[in-house]
């Protein structure tokens, strides 16, 4: 299971509306070892295509050594399909090289509603989880100090069942 | 003085868990071959059957990206830092973006080649 701030997954999504019809792509840093998602951080899309999508390679080693010595790892890492539902193509599930990593797709193929699933993607091997949206009970600019568990109403997002 | 590797989750299973471990090479090739003898199996998750660096990973010497200083011909310093990562990509249609891939190495390399 994924659980996510609210205002997280909006600023995701924003991320992706702004980038329609290209695919949008970035991180989620949190504490190493939380498995909880606090620092979002949208990439450049390198491709700046419609149906690929590449960190830039330096933007990459910028990011993944801050992340580093913050003591974070890349919670989730996120791209959107602009055209197609949001599951991993087999190019994704090929690239995919963080195990402990949350692999997050957000579909915007749709205007007004977003299709947003949860998977883990180790050694070829995929798996959808529920997606769990938290409330923060606490100034959305806090964000990166928030921790779970201080009775936030939740939404459920349940697998869809593939 | 020694090149200092900086080992991804994914391949610390060939490093015994260790994030960082240390090796000798002039070049990035010879660097990958010193660390295979001792973590025998990491070369072949960094380097394809036919000699060039995967597409899945991204290498660094210092601040630079490896693919912009002649990849496995990169030539190295005692002092030198490697880093690897794994390359962030994927996309909606996997022919087209192999098709992607497939040019964008390509011209990656010619650029190297040409200069």
């Amino acid at each position: 299971m994924l659980s996510i701030d609210r205002s997280i997954v909006e600023a995701i999504v924003a991320h992706a509306r702004r980038d329609h019809p290209d695919e949008a792509c970035g991180v989620v840093a949190g504490p190493a070892g939380s498995d909880t998602p606090t620092r979002h951080i949208p990439m450049d899309n390198a491709a700046r295509s419609m149906t690929f999508y590449e960190f830039d390679s330096m933007e990459q080693l910028r990011v993944w050594r801050e992340m580093d010595d913050r003591d974070e790892e890349p919670v989730v890492i996120y791209h959107s399909h602009t055209a197609t539902e949001a599951y991993p193509s087999r190019t994704d599930i090929a690239f995919a090289g963080e195990p402990g990593a949350h692999y997050l797709l957000v579909s915007t193929r749709e205007s007004d509603t977003e299709e947003i699933r949860s998977f883990r993607i180790v050694d070829g091997v995929v798996a959808e989880e529920p997606v769990r949206i938290v409330d923060a009970a606490v100034d959305p600019h806090a964000v990166q100090s928030y921790m779970f568990g201080q009775s936030p109403a939740t939404v459920d997002y349940e697998c869809s069942g593939r | 003085m020694a090149i200092e590797i900086r080992i991804p989750t994914i391949l610390r299973s060939y490093t015994g868990g260790a994030k960082v471990v240390e090796g000798a090479g002039d070049t990035l090739g010879d660097l990958l071959t010193d660390l295979d003898s001792r973590h025998a199996g990491l070369k072949a998750r960094l380097v394809t059957d036919a000699n060039a660096l995967h597409r899945f990973v991204n290498v660094y010497v210092n601040d630079e990206d490896v693919r912009f200083l002649g990849a496995l011909d990169a030539k190295l310093n005692d002092g030198d830092s490697v880093t690897i990562l794994p390359a962030v990509a994927g996309g909606a249609f996997g022919f087209a973006a192999a098709a992607a891939i497939a040019s964008h190495g390509a011209s990656r390399r010619a650029a190297v080649v040409a200069r």
